[in-house]
């Protein structure tokens, strides 16, 4: 614990801290470029320079200097000053007076820094500026390479968090480019994270473009349902329009990072939405009111025999709302499985993420299950491969993937669980905190069992000599829904199959996609939802409403952490938001549940399952229960287009154009321009 | 004069053939086991008690760098021993600078027996021979000597039968000035792109792949057997205090007779010009400046330099350095402030593009020069360069800023009156023109 003074103030810091740690403990600001957080040290822009006693009379760089016992460090030193002045007016040579027309503008680091730091004026009068070509970097990121100021970030961020060598740099001195080498496109899901890093203007969101100024927005926390991981997000929108989406720091769940379908389906919220009721008449959809709409519902005089079927995107009130709903005319036909899938739910330890994802870094062999980690969970791939640099195994049961760390395949049938070759058997055996992630298709082919089996023998649920526990069984989830579901009980014992049994005469489909509607063809089918997709292709009668920009909610994430989410913007047209939809259809069925407003389902919904009610890891035990080791089944994974999983992203002109270029080659982009 | 008998480089002139067979004649490999059998530690010491500086620039005491190499090995994080490396800086393209060259194409074996000793006293492993892209017969010559070593079991398995297991590597550059920075090379030995790293960590403590590594000079190796054969004492009986031995002198531009010669240190420079080069065209009085240690020192004017000792306190003293003793000299007929411009052009070409000020400083830095070249700028704009090369010393990554720097603040200093001069002449054909 090295004790030091900054300008004066006497601060004590972690050991292996830097400088700049400790300028910051003393509560001054460093300005920087190159350095953070999350990166390795670069010390490349030399912005943040202090006067440090003892040491060599020349200013030194704050982020790569070690913290040491008694040193003085001065950050308002004359010598400070200047270097800083010197280093901002070096950026700013051969950086273009764009401001007006950068789309960084107003949230430019180097904006504020020469606002800060700078000395007002140039003295480059007379010589002509840089001017450094665009780099092509695919659907995603636009390029305004004259603009870069070589920190290096997008590099070691590609490098390092991504682990795909993508981007780098060429040439020296003066003509250095940062560049995707032959200019073909970033081709992995957190590609766009890059955005958000570059401190300039130089890297900038494509389909973005020239939208808003940073301060016409209107700024929503939001909680992001594209995948089971719960990315915590913030909405920038104005008016009725959601312009884009940004990572919001969470250390437990995405740390600083989202992934590309994240940031970018939501141009598909303003395409492909159904903003009014429809009624399908002689096969075709013709429009109706709400009013006719529900007594046509009403007409089918189902009684008990109505079922409902939730989607991969719901938030838990909404399926609260329905499951009341249901209840009230006395049906339990509720699933939220829509492929049909029926592994065993009566323990949510056995299908939740233990070791959380923050855990899962500090796993030292991990044996995947029938997950495509890249496309299921980019942000948990990351986190692997933080656990693989630390020196863990990783082995896969499955189709073969490019990882983006050494991994060891096993083969694609779940069989050879029985019958894991000895290195597995070693390493999984010898390992401090070992981990089996089971994902969606490893469910799809049976190997729920045997996972639980394999999680038994090898002890995973344990005490740790450093006196913690370790749970290292985890189920990874790809639907946001889905922990939510399995909470609130939104489920059947035989899967979707038990509806099918049961022959409903109504049933509601809540944002459900992909289930097979051919399996129910006397029921009236009703889709409610948002997007004119395959579930409202299918329906008979189709209620619009919201998205999950468009209203609060309640999510839990495959790690069985609830989060809360903000409404952000209304929704379009006649849609309404999903829980206000079912209460009304209460009323039009002649029933009654107990909610007449969000705060009354919200508090219903927190009585019926208290764990909804807190934000945080709900707390489902560490009891696994026993599972069959014998299975069989070839794994296939569920997502064939990492860009089109769901109907937000199908409907997203960008989601649509990343898939056609980067997962099926085709050259649209520099073809179009 | 250094006398004959006292030259350690022997067949700097390549009048002799450089295989090994010449070479053990001229005394090179001559019972190279029993320096070893001294032990490492017994080696570092002759080479402190020496005198020996670095011969690479930088004058950091030979001795003293490889006594930071671990006496045991750091484990890595599996808990096995780290090997240690010992990186040898052949990647000679400071402008005016053309020793190692001399050294690796006729005398090579004298680096490679100079490879085993340091690397030993040093407990490395191998060692790492960075050969600049552009010598190519040189990296030729040196790789068939290293042929010739391991085929002679001088190095390998038991190198010189002393029952120490050594390899030499020869590397090749791919012509980046920068990768003569000890941690560039370094990067580029690991095959990436050749960009200094932060320091700390020090080589000596993480360097080439994570290991422990000393980077030194070609002619700083190359002398540590003869050291070692002749007792440290012998060495240090050349030269003024904290300036011992001898050196290769590189002296190019206005003599009669350019050439690389072996003197001892401390030697005035008036000495060395007359008794090697046959004097200065034009005789003394025709000498304008001299850049004595390659082009990344200041320049010295005529009247300081000449009876300035060749050292490197000596050459301090007049607010140059030593460097690598690439002297540079230059008379009457030369337009001193295009030659320094030409040295601007240079480190703008070589700078590696990785820290702002440099990057960006070392182009303005050019520009400018140019203008004043040709008149053609403001005279504040003298004291604007100034200040733009005290922004770039000093606060960068590696010494690039500080070497492309320090050139244009001794023009400056120097030769304030002239760039006046240019400016004022410029100044007035441009009123003429504007009438």
């Amino acid at each position: 614990m090295p004790k030091l003074t900054v300008d004066g103030i006497e601060v004590e810091v972690p050991a292996g801290a830097t400088v700049l740690q400790a300028c910051e403990a003393a509560g001054k600001e460093i300005p920087r470029f190159c350095y953070h957080e999350r990166l390795s040290i670069a010390g490349n822009c030399r912005m943040c320079l202090v006067e440090v006693k003892p040491g060599p009379p020349k200013p030194q760089a704050s982020c790569a200097l070690p913290a040491a016992d008694n040193q003085e460090i001065r950050t308002d030193s004359e010598m400070v000053k200047k270097a800083r002045e010197g280093v901002m007016e070096f950026l700013l040579i051969n950086h273009p007076l764009d401001c007006p027309i950068c789309d960084q503008g107003g949230e430019c680091d180097l904006q504020d820094q020469s606002l800060a730091y700078g000395r007002g004026g140039s003295r480059y009068a007379r010589e002509n500026k840089r001017a450094v070509t665009e780099k092509y970097m695919g659907p995603l990121i636009k390029t305004v390479m004259t603009r870069c100021i070589h920190c290096t970030r997008c590099v070691r961020f590609s490098e390092e968090v991504a682990g795909v060598d993508e981007i780098g740099a060429l040439y020296r001195g003066e003509n250095m480019q940062i560049t995707t080498y032959l200019e073909r496109a970033a081709q992995h899901e957190l590609s766009a994270n890059v955005i958000d890093l570059c401190p300039v203007g130089a890297l900038t969101s494509r389909p973005y473009a020239f939208e808003a100024r940073p301060w016409e927005l209107k700024k929503t926390l939001s909680i992001d349902v594209s995948d089971a991981v719960g990315s915590n997000i913030r909405v920038d929108s104005r008016g009725r329009e959601v312009l884009r989406v940004l990572p919001r720091i969470n250390d437990d769940v995405n740390e600083e990072w989202i992934s590309d379908k994240t940031r970018y389906q939501i141009d598909g919220l303003t395409s492909r939405r159904l903003d009014q009721v429809w009624i399908r008449k002689r096969g075709k959809f013709q429009p109706a009111s709400w009013d006719e709409a529900f007594k046509a519902i009403a007409k089918v005089k189902a009684g008990k025999k109505v079922a409902a079927v939730a989607g991969d995107m719901l938030d838990c009130e909404t399926m609260f709302a329905a499951k009341a709903l249901l209840g009230a005319m006395g049906s339990k036909l509720i699933e939220s499985r829509q492929t049909g899938m029926d592994y065993d739910v009566s323990s949510l330890p056995a299908v939740n993420f233990n070791s959380t994802f923050a855990g899962i870094e500090t796993a030292d062999a991990v044996l995947i299950i029938g997950s495509h980690l890249r496309s299921e969970a980019p942000l948990v791939n990351v986190r692997l491969s933080k656990a693989v640099k630390r020196g863990a195994k990783i082995f896969v049961v499955g189709p073969e993937w490019e990882t983006t760390y050494p991994a060891t395949f096993l083969g694609s049938d779940v069989s050879v669980l029985a019958n894991l070759p000895a290195e597995v058997e070693q390493a999984m055996s010898g390992a401090k905190r070992p981990a089996i992630i089971l994902g969606g298709g490893g469910f799809a082919a049976g190997a729920h069992g045997a996972s639980l089996a394999l999680a038994d023998k090898w002890n995973l649920v344990r005490d740790l000599e450093d006196g913690g526990t370790w749970n290292g069984y985890n189920a990874l989830h790809f639907s946001a829904a889905r922990m939510g579901a399995l909470m609130l009980g939104f489920v059947q014992k035989g899967g979707i199959a038990d509806l099918v049994k049961a022959k409903p005469a109504l049933l509601f489909a809540l944002g459900a996609d992909e289930v097979d509607f051919t399996q129910f063809p006397d029921a009236l089918k009703v889709y409610i939802g948002h997007h004119g997709d395959k579930g409202a292709h299918a329906a008979d009668i189709i209620l619009p409403a919201a998205a999950y920009t468009e209203k609060a909610g309640t999510y839990v994430n495959t790690e069985g952490r609830v989060q809360f989410a903000d409404k952000a913007v209304f929704a379009p047209g006649d849609a309404r938001e999903d829980w206000t939809i079912l209460r009304a259809l209460a009323d039009a069925l002649g029933v009654s549940v107990d909610f007449d407003n969000f705060a009354e389902l919200q508090a219903a919904m927190v009585a019926a399952v208290p764990a909804l009610g807190e934000e945080g890891l709900a707390d489902y035990g560490a009891d696994l229960p026993k599972g069959e080791l014998k299975a069989s089944g070839e794994i296939s994974y569920p997502i064939k287009d990492f860009y089109l999983t769901n109907p937000i992203a199908r409907a997203s002109v960008t989601m649509q154009r990343c898939s056609a270029e980067l997962l099926h080659g085709e050259d649209l982009a520099e073809a179009a321009e | 004069m250094l006398a004959d008998k006292d030259r350690i480089f022997t067949n700097v002139y390549g009048y002799q053939p450089w295989n090994l067979a010449a070479a053990q004649a001229r005394g090179d490999w001559d019972n190279t086991k029993d320096i070893l059998a001294k032990g490492p530690d017994a080696i570092v010491e002759e080479i402190k008690a020496s005198g020996l500086r670095g011969r690479g620039g930088a004058g950091f005491p030979t001795g003293m760098k490889w006594s930071f190499m671990p006496k045991e090995p750091p484990m890595d994080h599996n808990g096995n021993p780290k090997p240690s490396f010992l990186v040898i800086n052949g990647d000679e393209s400071e402008p005016g600078s053309c020793k190692d060259r001399e050294i690796l194409r006729h005398d090579p074996h004298k680096l490679i027996e100079g490879a085993l000793v340091a690397g030993f006293a040093m407990r490395a492993r191998a060692a790492y021979i960075y050969v600049r892209g552009e010598f190519i017969r040189e990296a030729e010559t040196l790789s068939a000597a290293v042929a010739e070593a391991y085929e002679a079991g001088l190095i390998g398995k038991n190198a010189a039968g002393s029952g120490y297991d050594f390899d030499v590597f020869v590397h090749r550059g791919a012509g980046a000035y920068i990768c003569g920075e000890e941690t560039a090379m370094i990067e580029s030995l690991e095959g990436k792109k050749g960009q200094p790293r932060l320091k700390p960590p020090f080589p000596a403590g993480a360097g080439l792949y994570g290991c422990p590594t000393t980077v030194n000079n070609v002619e700083s190796i190359a002398v540590a057997p003869t050291i070692m054969r002749r007792g440290a004492s012998w060495f240090s009986s050349f030269g003024r205090e904290n300036n011992k031995g001898t050196k290769l002198f590189q002296i190019s531009g206005h003599v009669e007779k350019p050439c690389v010669v072996e003197e001892a240190m401390s030697i005035p420079f008036r000495e060395l010009i007359e008794k090697h080069c046959g004097g200065i065209s034009g005789g003394w009085d025709n000498l304008l400046a001299v850049i004595p240690g390659g082009s990344s020192v200041p320049l010295v004017p005529a009247e300081q330099i000449m009876d300035a000792p060749m050292d490197f306190d000596g050459l301090k003293e007049v607010g140059s350095g030593l460097g690598t003793a690439g002297v540079i000299v230059m008379d009457k007929s030369t337009d001193v402030v295009r030659a320094i411009s030409r040295i601007s052009h240079f480190y703008m070409h070589e700078s590696c593009g990785q820290c702002t000020p440099c990057r960006e400083g070392t182009g303005w830095m050019w520009r400018v020069m140019e203008r004043l070249r040709t008149g053609d700028a403001d005279v504040e704009e003298i004291d604007m360069l100034h200040e733009v090369t005290k922004q770039v010393e000093g606060h960068t990554i590696c010494a690039l800023g500080d070497a492309a720097a320090w050139p244009i603040q001794g023009l400056i200093r120097h030769f304030r009156p002239e760039l006046e001069r240019r400016i004022a002449e410029h100044a007035a054909t441009m009123k003429e023109a504007a009438e």
